[in-house]
């Protein structure tokens, strides 16, 4: 099965660190994920811009709207997701429990289920 | 990262809010700054133990507000005088609690608080002084060091700043449009002097500059966040994040001043520019052009650029003329004429630099960039003249440094001609 794992923490905090800590986290994280792309299980991996340069396209029926920030006003914003091939979802709350002890930031992980996945043909 | 640092930074980022929250509840900035200490002792105590809180800032505005109250208690038993107003109106806002912590109110609180280190009665120096210590929580210390003064000096001068705003009034109510309007304008006003501060210090104690500038950055992302629909608060954002992308390659190994086409380009962060260009991208939707978003647009243009051969500078010079229609301004001009000499050469540029003597004489760009048009036009004797009088007016050791470059450059070009004649 196919998870995104959809990182959730605070611009506030992660946006507070300096250059080297920023550098140490992104460290550790990438030796976190080395495990899984060595297994051949994980897939794209995405850190977001900041949300104060994401627009939101809303949509309701005869109309559309275009806003400026994130869609979801919390404490907490969408930072970043990895996409992991899991057999099941302890392993990929394995994952994310690794991840979150890499990062020192707290956040949420959410563990979402794909239902459809197309690797697209970006260039690296 | 150390226990302690994920704490000081959790701290640091619930500071606005939970000052902003704090400074409502109490209405006197010494008070709001008291109970945000206690509760963060009190996080200090607390949190290592049991773990960050879900919500920091509720946290911090729970235990600080407390904490205060007690303080205001014991004071009245103390003085024997019971103010009985103040303690009644802090237990009708206690049944109020729950619905304000929830957040509802911290947009105009923390623009409350921005606001009150931006108010147009304090000089430039007290609003980022106070800005620092107020909205950013930095030690009176590290602003001193930023500021090349004595602690003494500098804890006077935020003291000096807090009373004037006291006497000034803290505006409570709760803005109508036009006053969130001014407020924004005053406080985007601020977060620009705080990032001069740093960007124009950077010969100073290491590190203490790029601070400021990162700090400045913080709060723009900070009001961005609360506004997201301004157009000119992005721009003020992409503005600073542009300017600071760059600072790795604004000295050269002895210090001096590079300038930007001489810049090493490969030193520029990328991803602060990435994330500048996303955001005007977004300003320029909303066709409501301002100062920060063309000054913004003008950096874009040169970040854009591969290679300084590739700038655009026909759009530049244009993006320079909007401005002098929105905000005139002898410097804009002058900003304008580097544009004209790239591309209609240095004579164009210096009859647009002539007429600004009058106005720009004690500036030192102005002596400078006219040393350097004459330099370029072969008048050797008169360039010099005007990069002495530069110099004469550097505020810091990278610019005398650059001028300095400048006249070397001069003598050599006059050894060699000499050499020349001689030979003949």
């Amino acid at each position: 099965m196919l998870y995104a794992v959809l990182c959730y923490n605070s611009e506030d905090v992660t946006g507070g660190w300096t250059k080297e800590e920023d550098d140490k986290v992104m460290r550790d994280l990438t030796a976190v994920q080395r495990k899984y792309v060595e297994a051949g299980k994980l897939g794209p991996v995405a850190r977001l811009l900041p949300t104060t340069a994401a627009t939101t396209l809303r949509h309701s029926p005869g109309e559309t709207v275009v806003i400026d920030g994130p869609f979801a006003e919390t404490k907490e914003q969408l930072l970043g997701f990895y996409l992991i091939d899991c057999t099941s979802l302890d392993e990929a709350l394995d994952f994310a429990r690794e991840l979150s002890a890499a990062n020192p930031a707290a956040g949420s992980y959410e563990i979402r289920p794909l239902s459809l996945y197309k690797p697209g043909e970006l260039a690296p | 990262m150390t226990d302690t640092a994920w704490i000081d930074l959790a701290l640091v980022s619930a500071r606005p809010q939970a000052m902003g929250a704090l400074l409502r509840y109490f209405r006197n900035l010494d008070l709001a700054e008291e109970a945000f200490q206690e509760a963060c002792i009190r996080a200090l105590k607390t949190w290592p133990k049991n773990g960050p809180p879900r919500d920091p800032a509720a946290w911090l505005i729970f235990v600080g507000r407390n904490s205060g109250i007690d303080k205001v208690r014991r004071q009245a038993r103390e003085t024997a005088l019971p103010p009985e107003e103040l303690l009644s109106d802090l237990e009708d806002r206690e049944s109020e609690l729950a619905d304000r912590l929830d957040g509802a109110h911290y947009r105009d609180d923390i623009l409350r608080l921005l606001f009150v280190c931006s108010n147009p009665v304090l000089p430039a120096t007290q609003q980022i002084a106070l800005a620092l210590r107020i909205v950013s929580g930095l030690s009176v210390r590290q602003i001193a060091r930023a500021f090349l003064v004595g602690e003494a000096a500098m804890e006077q001068r935020i003291t000096r700043a807090k009373a004037r705003v006291a006497a000034a009034g803290i505006p409570f109510e709760t803005p109508d449009a036009s006053d969130r309007a001014e407020r924004l304008a005053a406080v985007a006003t601020m977060i620009y002097l705080v990032f001069n501060e740093g960007y124009s210090a950077m010969n100073g104690p290491e590190g203490v500059s790029a601070d400021l500038c990162d700090e400045a950055i913080r709060l723009s992302r900070l009001l961005l966040r609360l506004f997201p629909a301004e157009p000119e608060i992005m721009g003020l954002t992409a503005l600073l994040l542009l300017q600071h992308s760059r600072a790795r390659a604004r000295f050269d190994a002895n210090g001096a001043i590079t300038l930007l086409e001489d810049q090493d380009r490969r030193l520029w962060n990328r991803p602060m520019i990435i994330e500048a260009l996303a955001i005007i991208d977004k300003a320029m939707r909303h066709r409501r052009p301002g100062p920060y978003q063309i000054q913004a647009a003008i950096a874009a243009l040169h970040a854009r650029a591969e290679r300084p051969e590739l700038t655009d500078w026909e759009e530049i010079e244009l993006l320079y003329q909007a401005l002098e229609r929105l905000q005139p301004s002898p410097v804009v001009t002058l900003n304008r004429a580097v544009a004209v000499s790239k591309r209609e050469g240095p004579e164009a540029a210096l009859a647009l630099v002539e007429p600004l003597a009058d106005r720009l004489s004690s500036y030192f760009y102005y002596h400078g960039l006219r040393g350097g048009l004459l330099k370029q036009m072969g008048r050797a004797r008169e360039a010099r003249i005007a990069f002495d009088r530069a110099i004469a007016l550097a505020t810091n050791a990278a610019e005398a440094a650059y001028i300095r470059k400048q006249l070397d450059h001069l003598a050599g070009e006059a050894d060699a001609s000499d050499f020349v004649q001689e030979q003949r």
